[in-house]
């Protein structure tokens, strides 16, 4: 790999140890994958944040790396961590759990690491534009960067995305190139889709069929930014997308010549459906999978407003969009009938277990499998209108 | 017999080799207290990494497992080098931020002729692997 002589020097343990263990993660990445030379990033978000998620070994790690000198030379978030830092006693978190988490936190910023816990940093004025290069590493913010904004990010992990902040720059290969940002998987998509549970079953039911091809959907007249966010998210997490493209949505569409057809249609998403949705009654009714935007809050705070839910009710979202939320009065409406606005973390990434919370409710795709997953029970699967009841 | 591959994690360290047929995932199937595998059902389940040469094909499983190679170092029980066939980012990170030797991609069929309990010396710098039997 060609490194410049600055990148040499930074291999060569001059500018610091961690500068130098960071160089070695990335131009071993390098390697791997066979890239030529490294490419500037403006951005970094670093996963492997929850004390859930990395225990006591990734702990341990990011402390060494703290203590080791790392400091982050651009801009760099962090993904969901294990609880809301302002409310976690109210919220019942175990407190040896909190513990861990806070020391998680603290060493990331010793690091000058942003204390901005989401999955959702486009919605929080972290924004890249067309064509810029970046490190991030939660699989849904990954497909909507590269995706609705049209910058570029591979799937990063989180000492890789944490590497590339502290030098500043990440190995050029996969989605960084023009050549692999092509779709060999043409969706023509012939149902009307209705609300995000739609978009999310969508997305499982591609994640599942792509099996590692580049989808490109055709077909769908309009999807908002919610909508988008859900399809990707559910798609990187039913399978491995880190990009689709949507024709005249969409920034870049690019389809390989005889790329596969498929067809998803009424019978393809009701069968989707019927496969991510069990029955029941769910002890919480989780929305925000990605985090939550204003907008998706205050959907919530209508269905809810006056009236008291008789099943606990998370809406998960960036702290910046819950200071919104709390100022446009969401948070309270939602709050009065006994649910709560959560920020800083998420239902897939908190110890709901350990919460004593075994059944769970939602509206994402990507939520319903890993909740799935967490309580060995499906989900209650629909939109805001058909979950949260009184 | 002295075989080049690529280097992936510098250093070099020399040890027995053990060697497993199966991809192996560090989170969940290897105890970063004693280095034993605890993955059911796998080839080494049962047997101790720590002071070993360990040769498998590539990781798998959850990007936690690169922590998980720098507890057992902590502990005392990691291997002492790793070879892979074609290393993949969770193995190589790990080796790198525990500072074990690792090469992949050994010339010719090199990979398949280590066998277990051969002892073989890894230099992660210069990217070579010697097979001492």
């Amino acid at each position: 790999m060609e490194l410049t002589s600055e990148q040499q020097l930074m291999l060569n343990g001059e500018r610091g140890e961690a500068a130098r263990q960071s160089m070695e993660i990335l131009s071993a990445l390098g390697k791997i994958y066979g890239a030529a030379d490294m490419v500037p990033i403006t951005s970094a978000q670093v996963a492997g944040v929850s004390y859930k998620t990395i225990g006591d070994a990734g702990l341990e790690y990011l402390q060494d790396f703290a203590a080791a000198g790392a400091r982050v030379r651009i801009p760099t978030f962090l993904n969901p961590a294990g609880m809301d830092r302002e409310q976690w006693q109210t919220l019942k978190v175990p407190a040896a759990f909190a513990k861990k988490q806070l020391e998680i936190l603290s060493a990331f910023s010793k690091m000058g690491i942003s204390s901005t816990c989401t999955c959702t940093p486009y919605l929080v004025g972290i924004r890249p534009k067309l064509g810029e290069h970046i490190a991030w590493s939660e699989s849904s913010a990954i497909s909507f960067a590269n995706s609705v904004l049209g910058a570029r990010t591979n799937r990063e992990g989180g000492p890789s995305a944490l590497a590339a902040a502290v030098c500043g720059f990440t190995p050029n290969y996969g989605l960084h190139l023009d050549e692999n940002r092509v779709a060999n998987l043409l969706v023509k998509v012939e149902v009307p889709l209705k609300g995000t549970s739609d978009f999310g079953a969508m997305g499982a039911y591609i994640g599942e069929a792509a099996k590692g091809k580049v989808p490109a959907f055709t077909g769908v007249k309009a999807a908002s930014e919610d909508r988008l966010k859900s399809l990707g998210a559910s798609m990187a997490a039913w399978g491995s997308a880190a990009i689709y493209f949507m024709k005249g949505i969409t920034p870049e569409w690019n389809v390989a010549q005889g790329a596969e057809e498929i067809t998803f249609g009424a019978r393809e998403l009701s069968a989707m459906r019927e496969k991510m949705g069990g029955a029941g009654k769910s002890d919480i009714i989780a929305i925000g999978c990605p985090h939550a935007s204003l907008q998706e809050i205050e959907e919530v705070a209508a269905r809810v407003k006056g009236k008291k839910l008789k099943t606990k009710l998370w809406v998960c979202t960036a702290r910046k969009t819950k200071e919104a939320a709390d100022k446009a009065g969401f948070t309270r409406e939602i709050e009065q009938a006994g649910g709560n606005v959560v920020a800083d973390t998420c239902m897939v990434v908190c110890p709901l277990e350990e919460m004593g919370i075994t059944h769970a409710a939602c509206n994402s795709g990507k939520a319903a499998k890993y909740l799935t997953n967490m309580f060995k029970k499906k989900v209650v699967y629909g939109d805001v209108e058909d979950i949260v009841c009184e | 017999m002295r075989v080049k591959g690529r280097e992936i994690s510098k250093g070099s360290a020399e040890g027995e080799a053990m060697v497993s047929a199966d991809a192996i995932s560090f989170f969940g199937g290897v105890d970063p207290k004693t280095g034993i595998i605890v993955d059911k059902g796998h080839p080494l389940e049962g047997k101790c990494v720590a002071g070993k040469v360990l040769v498998f094909p590539r990781g798998k499983g959850s990007t936690v497992g690169s922590y998980v190679l720098l507890q057992l170092k902590k502990n005392n029980r990691a291997p002492v080098a790793i070879i892979n066939e074609e290393a993949e980012p969770i193995i190589a990170v790990g080796a790198i931020i525990a500072r074990i030797p690792m090469v992949d991609k050994l010339e010719g069929n090199s990979y398949a002729k280590i066998k277990d309990g051969m002892r073989v010396a890894v230099d992660g710098t210069n990217g070579t692997a010697e097979l001492k039997e």
